[in-house]
């Protein structure tokens, strides 16, 4: 039988006291730990059929088959990545036609001012660059990730062996973490915990 | 999880590893005092770096005529050495973005070390152009910026400024990917570290958590950012080719060049990851991550470019011929047979003629052969552009400027230099980041792992799943007698403080 061992996080240090008012910031999360990803994604099916509410599913690897279970959408950086490198395409040839035409126009070696083919090159390191520092910096934006961010971590064996799965019973009754225990014991899961993590 | 493996897929992972094992083995290195052997290769490196300031700034203090450079030969071992690093620095994204669009397993062993030797195989690089400007406080004129001189602009038409975007947007776009790559393994350090370390990866992992989402977008972006780089590391090498190629030199102005500069590109930065490699996974403990196979395909293609590159030289010779023009003839016969004939017996030699042996399997699976060879054709590459540029310069159209080059000790000094650049920031990064990629070797555990796959598996990646639910949450390892030693039980580490 896994015990739920409560945890406080941090300087919030408020007793998780599931469906109670007293409890003024912070979420209380109840999560079980998987130790493999097969046991993950039938954890996660049983979830489903059960018309749990998970909230978040958190593993130490890309478990692939995991996004269509919990209902996530594709993601839309590569739309990112192709506005920002149209941005880079025609910014560098925009600006290279600009200097060479309008600003300081100069003939290298007879050729026209506007030699679009010598352009090329420039112009497509540019959609390259644009590109991918774009996408790259819209990827850490929306993930919330930087230099000291801080976003929810339940447990530090997440970045090495466990697969866990997440409940935010904060405003749960009793019976319903009842319910949630029963899910992770029938479904094999390691060790089930709880702590209150910032909202 | 595991789907379909080929018969004759070998393990990539050995050792039965758990999850657990290969986080322990792979961040050890980051944890433990370093060895022995490091500190004198470091201090070693570190000797080397400080020959590389002094050096340059001899360059700078007595001016580039500190050099042995003259009217005929204005280029000779800076931008040789800037080609070599060049090529050098292809390999990582090669590696890690070609290959994963081609989805090849054997990258995840050692894709992390070969994109950190690329980042710091173009900052070697990078020096040479730089330093060659002689007053390096002006090399922000290379960028179009807009300036009280005019503005004056850079010359959009000219290969050197392809080469600068060129760089610098592989320089940006490799040290981005790579990065993007290390988050999760830096979290993966940060939540066994306590105190101060856990801090500084705290903020270097820039607060990982492993959330669905999360590796989803990581995910796409890795791949993205794969289908961007993959064309972006055969336009450097080929923009490369651009500053000789454009040019109407005989012997450089050869439509050639480009291919012929990427396949030699891959070669030597092969030759390079292999020589890397081979001392890492030995000092490091690393034989399970990175094993045989990898060394195999990593041979093979050596071999493949190697025999490209061959074909290559020898197209240049009848083509040299065949056009008949005949400065075009000269500079090929004199290529081969004139004063520097040396560094073309030892171009062909090393690049050419000696990787032939990997078409032996015992010998591409021998660690003595690869590591012999990726040293013998660093060497051989390193003469190839030698080959290139010097020999070419030596004698021009007009036989009263003919004449002939020896470094002097600075420029020496200054090739020792960036080699003690690189491998002081690559055994720094030894040090500070996990060397193989821990999630992506975790991904391709039940379908490359050796308990799954090969001739002495033991268990079936799918075998366990009804197993374990029947048990309950009993912990019912896939391979019990396997885990014994590398399991630990969760519940033993109640007490440790968890953030």
């Amino acid at each position: 039988m896994a015990t739920i061992k409560i945890e406080r996080d941090g300087a919030a240090g408020a007793v998780p006291h599931h469906n109670s008012s007293t409890v003024v910031a912070g979420r209380d999360i109840l999560f079980g730990l998987y130790d493999d990803e097969v046991k993950l994604l039938d954890a996660v099916k049983a979830a489903n059929a059960d018309h749990l509410d998970i909230d978040d599913v958190y593993t130490p690897f890309p478990v692939h088959g995991l996004d269509p279970l919990l209902g996530l959408e594709e993601s839309r950086l590569h739309i990112a990545g192709f506005i920002f490198g149209t941005i880079g395409c025609l910014f560098g040839f925009g600006f290279m036609t600009w200097v060479f035409t309008r600003d300081w126009p100069i003939i290298f070696g007879g050729k026209p001012y506007w030699s679009v083919p010598a352009f090329i090159p420039i112009t497509f390191e540019l959609t390259v660059l644009f590109a991918s520092v774009g996408m790259v910096t819209v990827f850490y934006i929306i993930n919330g990730l930087g230099p000291g961010a801080a976003p929810r971590r339940l447990h530090d064996r997440i970045t090495d062996d466990k697969f866990c799965i997440a409940f935010d019973v904060t405003d749960m009754s009793g019976e319903g973490v009842d319910q949630l225990r029963d899910y992770f014991d029938r479904t094999g899961v390691e060790t089930v915990h709880r702590k209150m993590v910032p909202a | 999880m595991s789907g379909h493996i080929a018969p004759v897929r070998q393990p990539l992972i050995t050792g039965h590893k758990t999850y657990h094992q290969i986080t322990e083995d792979i961040c050890r290195p980051t944890e433990t005092a370093p060895s022995l052997s490091w500190v004198i290769t470091f201090i070693i490196s570190v000797i080397c770096l400080g020959l590389f300031a002094f050096s340059v700034a001899w360059t700078i203090w007595v001016g580039i005529g500190s050099w042995n450079l003259n009217r005929t030969i204005n280029w000779g071992w800076d931008i040789t050495n800037f080609v070599w690093w060049v090529g050098i620095g292809h390999a990582g994204t090669l590696i890690s973005a070609i290959l994963l669009l081609f989805r090849q397993k054997w990258r995840t062993g050692v894709n992390r070390a070969a994109e950190a030797m690329t980042i710091f195989a173009v900052m070697c690089a990078g020096q040479f152009p730089l330093i060659h400007m002689g007053r390096l406080w002006l090399a922000i004129f290379i960028f179009p910026y807009p300036n009280t001189r005019g503005p004056l602009w850079v010359n959009f038409n000219s290969p050197l400024l392809w080469d600068v975007f060129a760089i610098s947007t592989y320089f940006t776009v490799s040290l981005l990917f790579w990065y993007a790559g290390l988050v999760p393994d830096l979290a993966t350090v940060r939540d066994r570290a306590v105190g101060l370390r856990k801090k500084i990866y705290g903020i270097f992992s820039f607060g990982w958590n492993g959330s669905a989402k999360h590796w989803q977008r990581w995910e796409s972006l890795s791949l993205i950012l794969a289908g961007l780089a993959t064309p972006l590391v055969l336009s450097v090498h080929t923009i490369v080719s651009f500053d000789f190629a454009t040019s109407v030199i005989p012997g450089w102005h050869t439509t050639i060049f480009p291919p012929y500069f990427v396949a030699g590109a891959i070669f030597s930065g092969f030759a390079m990851v292999l020589t890397l490699m081979l001392i890492a996974r030995k000092v490091l403990h690393l034989e399970d991550y990175i094993t045989i196979e990898h060394i195999e395909s990593m041979n093979k293609v050596i071999l493949l470019t190697g025999s490209i590159v061959g074909v290559a030289y020898l197209t240049e010779l009848f083509i040299a011929w065949y056009s008949g023009y005949i400065y075009e003839q000269f500079a090929f016969l004199n290529r081969v047979l004139g004063p520097y004939y040396w560094s073309y017996i030892g171009m062909m030699l090393c690049n050419v003629i000696s990787p032939q042996i990997f078409w032996s399997k015992r010998l591409r699976t021998s660690l003595f052969w690869t590591f012999f060879m990726s040293i013998f054709i660093n060497i051989g590459m390193w003469f190839e552009r030698f080959v290139i540029i010097a020999t070419t310069l030596a004698r021009d159209y007009l036989p009263s400027s003919w004449s002939y080059y020896v470094p002097t000790w600075v420029e020496i000094c200054i090739f020792i230099g960036t080699l003690g650049l690189f491998f002081t920031l690559f055994l720094i990064f030894t040090r500070v980041a996990p060397v193989v990629a821990i999630a992506e070797i975790k991904s391709i555990l039940k379908t490359a792992g050796d308990q799954y796959i090969g001739p002495n598996a033991v268990a079936h990646a799918h075998g366990h799943t009804s197993k374990v639910v029947h048990h309950g949450k009993t912990v019912a390892p896939e391979v019990n007698d396997l885990q014994a030693g590398g399991t630990v039980d969760i519940d033993g580490e109640k007490d440790k403080p968890l953030d």
